[in-house]
């Protein structure tokens, strides 16, 4: 059989369960750590995926263990060890507790400052409750109002199964699999993630949120999502969530791939909040992302961004701008404080005529953290009259923070205009006093000049999504100063 | 309601201020003038409880509380207003939610809720005719791109939204035309009240033109050197801080 592997995993695994009962059984579903074309095997086949998929993931991991991992980023962190981790574990289940009581408090302090409700935070935390059912409900409605518009969204495994031949057309494309350490990582070994799929000239009435899929397990550490919007369509979709979120898996490596045909217009929000560590780092999420969308002719794609979270941030959201008349747009606020680490920032690739690219970037760093901007502007020279605005602000907190800015611009067509804007400025002491002097306290007084500093990207994000992403901003900072 | 005895205070180890006295009543007026450097920014700083500076001696009460014990905040809401000589800008905060924030501060402290919207534009409105402020300027990040005049102005106007108990106008005058000195001189004095103190901070007399004091104090090297009435202000005009500093001396 060509599954030896496969089944001395199982054999393995079942050997030495049944010890702790009812549990085990959730256990029995769980592959060794290590990385091996086994293991790749293995996943495929729990979820029963067509060959071409498994074939895809065995050439990924053919392409990944030729690669290393990447040293660039202003980063400093102990690699992980790929052997060490398991890259299968399903269905996940969270620790269910009985009561909000017996939730972190530190972690309901804070979902109660983002004024998160008790049912929500529940939820959040793992309380079992009977609410789930409604949510179950609000999600099948949901379902079927976009099933009307012809609209998809589904888990990347049901999409794996009721829409092969647009996965099998798209996954993929805009991130190939030898694009970078971590995406041929991601293509390896994924385990679930989103699918959404626009038809043609359809505007989706909603804010798409993987919130409405909750009743459905958890994505894992190696998540993928695919966008497509056909043409002339638009969608609006939201990801992650300004709760705090805790995970036993230190490393995530997730991809996401946009397609905005002709005409069609895609906004994609991310408010991310991972776990972010101890004062000293200990603990915290890797987050090393995938993020791009490419843009057909009079198309659009806007990235919105808000990081607090994780120790390691390592993203690039990035717009290829192939059609002619694409815009892509890149909007980030990105706080790190203790010793969180941050390199991010947008890749804005001009291919076709008269695209234009606006790059806003807002970092703050606090504590002994650090934050960096990376960018690059390509003007390919089939890209006449192209053109790029970026701006790419640092706001530190502490003397002990650092901001760095690495701005690429690469133009080779004659006619582009690029304009970089960059300032790195300390939050005033003054701007602090002043607001002290008017009987506001330390807390709000940093929470308003920093809510300030970011309102250009925050204006971006859909209102309610906004509206928690200023309290989490406020929150992220707490007692950075002073 | 302000007694301040024998204050010291220093900034980076360099003493500014060497045991002031003043004592302000419900309702007066007091001038503080001088000649640069003699500390009357300092003293603004001091009061207002600028932690850049550190109190050497001497002891402030306000209102029968130990001013010097509350931090910034606390004297703020507890009802002591500066009017900056260098108001900041916000960049991304609307002047209008950043008065909501102090207003809503000094409710907290008074034990009311938060006011309501309606009633909260309300006063803007009301308050903003004092000192002919627009609404473009109510509207846009606070202080950002104002002029210098309408930075004062919006000083003012922040004053009578607070409506505090002592106000301290630290060179309100400086870089001010005629007409906006008038605009803002006439703010001020619409809030005179019995129960209102103001301390007026100016190198020149002319502010005095318009918000008439009741005593002028002239301040040298970190003392009130001379007491007055108005007129010392306009004695000083004529002849100078150089007399006083000689007698000072002397």
């Amino acid at each position: 059989m060509a599954y030896d592997g496969k089944d001395k995993v199982l054999e393995e695994v079942t050997g030495k369960s049944y010890e702790f009962g009812f549990t085990t059984e959730i256990e029995s579903d769980k592959a060794p750590a290590g990385l091996s074309e086994d293991i790749i095997r293995l996943i495929s086949s729990k979820k029963e995926e067509p060959d071409w998929l498994l074939q895809w993931r065995l050439e990924a991991f053919a392409v990944w263990q030729t690669m290393e991992e990447p040293d660039w980023p202003h980063l400093n962190y102990v690699k992980p060890d790929y052997q060490a981790i398991s890259y299968y574990a399903a269905p996940k289940q969270k620790k269910q507790l009985n009561s909000l009581d017996e939730v972190d408090p530190e972690m309901r302090r804070t979902m109660e400052k983002l004024g998160i409700s008790m049912e929500e935070q529940k939820r959040l935390s793992g309380v079992a409750v009977d609410f789930v059912m409604d949510s179950v409900s609000v999600a099948t409605s949901f379902k079927e109002k976009l099933g009307e518009l012809g609209i998809i969204f589904c888990s990347m495994s049901e999409a794996v199964k009721e829409h092969p031949e647009l996965v099998r057309k798209y996954l993929g494309s805009v991130v190939p699999t030898r694009d970078n350490f971590f995406s041929a990582l991601n293509s390896a070994v994924f385990t679930d993630g989103s699918f959404c799929y626009i038809p043609k000239g359809a505007r989706c009435p909603m804010e798409l949120s993987t919130y409405f899929r909750i009743n459905e397990s958890g994505t894992g550490q190696f998540e993928r999502t695919l966008v497509i919007a056909d043409e002339a369509s638009y969608v609006s979709y939201l990801e992650g969530c300004t709760a705090p979120q805790r995970d036993e898996n230190q490393l995530h490596a997730a991809v996401v791939e946009l397609v905005a045909l002709d005409e069609a217009e895609i906004k994609y929000s991310t408010v991310q909040n991972w776990y972010p560590g101890d004062a000293s780092g200990k603990g915290g999420v890797y987050n090393f992302v995938t993020k791009r969308g490419i843009c057909h002719r009079r198309s659009k794609i806007s990235w919105t961004q808000v990081e607090t979270g994780s120790a390691v941030t390592w993203k690039y959201p990035s717009c290829i701008l192939k059609g002619d008349h694409s815009v892509g747009e890149f909007y980030s606020v990105a706080v790190t404080n203790n010793a969180q680490q941050a390199d991010t920032g947008t890749k804005m690739i001009h291919l076709g005529k008269n695209t234009h690219s606006t790059i806003i970037s807002k970092g703050i760093s606090a504590g002994n953290s650090h934050n960096s901007y990376r960018g690059l502007v390509q003007i390919m020279p089939s890209a006449a009259n192209a053109r790029n605005f970026s701006q790419c602000d640092s706001l530190l907190m502490t003397d002990t923070s650092g901001a760095h800015t690495f701005p690429y611009i690469e133009v080779k067509n004659p006619t582009a205009q690029v304009e970089h804007e960059a300032t790195t400025s300390k939050i005033g002491e003054d701007q602090i006093f002043y607001c002290l002097q008017r009987g506001i306290d330390a807390e709000q007084a940093i929470s308003l000049i920093v809510n300030g500093y970011a309102k250009d990207v925050l204006n971006q994000l859909p209102m309610e999504f906004a509206v928690e992403a200023q309290k989490l901003l406020s929150i992220s900072l707490e007692g950075s100063v002073g | 309601m302000l007694k301040i005895n024998e204050l010291q205070a220093s900034i980076d180890e360099s003493k500014i201020l060497k045991g002031l006295n003043l004592t302000i009543n419900p309702g007066e007026v007091h001038a503080i003038m001088g000649p640069n450097g003699s500390g009357k920014s300092t003293l603004a700083s001091v009061l207002a409880g600028r932690e850049d500076y550190s109190v050497d001696g001497g002891m402030v009460h306000f209102n029968g509380t130990d001013l010097l014990d509350m931090d910034a905040t606390e004297r703020a809401r507890a009802g002591l207003f500066l009017a900056f000589q260098y108001p900041v800008e916000i960049p991304g905060v609307s002047n209008i939610n950043f008065m909501r924030a102090a207003v809503n501060g000094k409710r907290e402290h008074e034990g009311l809720d938060p006011i309501k919207g309606k009633d909260f534009l309300e006063m803007v409105k009301e308050k903003a005719k004092l000192v002919e402020l627009d609404g473009r300027l109510r509207n846009r990040s606070v202080n950002e791109g104002f002029s210098g005049g309408e930075k004062k102005r919006n000083e003012i106007f922040q004053m009578a939204m607070l409506e505090p108990k002592l106000a301290i106008l630290d060179e309100t005058d400086s870089g001010l035309d005629i007409d906006a000195l008038r605009v803002v001189s006439e703010g001020v004095n619409a809030m005179r009240s019995p129960d209102r103190s103001f301390l007026v901070i100016t190198h020149y007399q002319r502010l005095l033109d318009y918000i008439v004091p009741d005593f002028v104090h002239v301040l040298v090297d970190g003392r009130i050197v001379r007491s007055g009435g108005k007129e010392l202000a306009l004695e000083l005009e004529e002849r100078g801080y150089d007399w006083i500093k000689e007698d000072a001396v002397a």
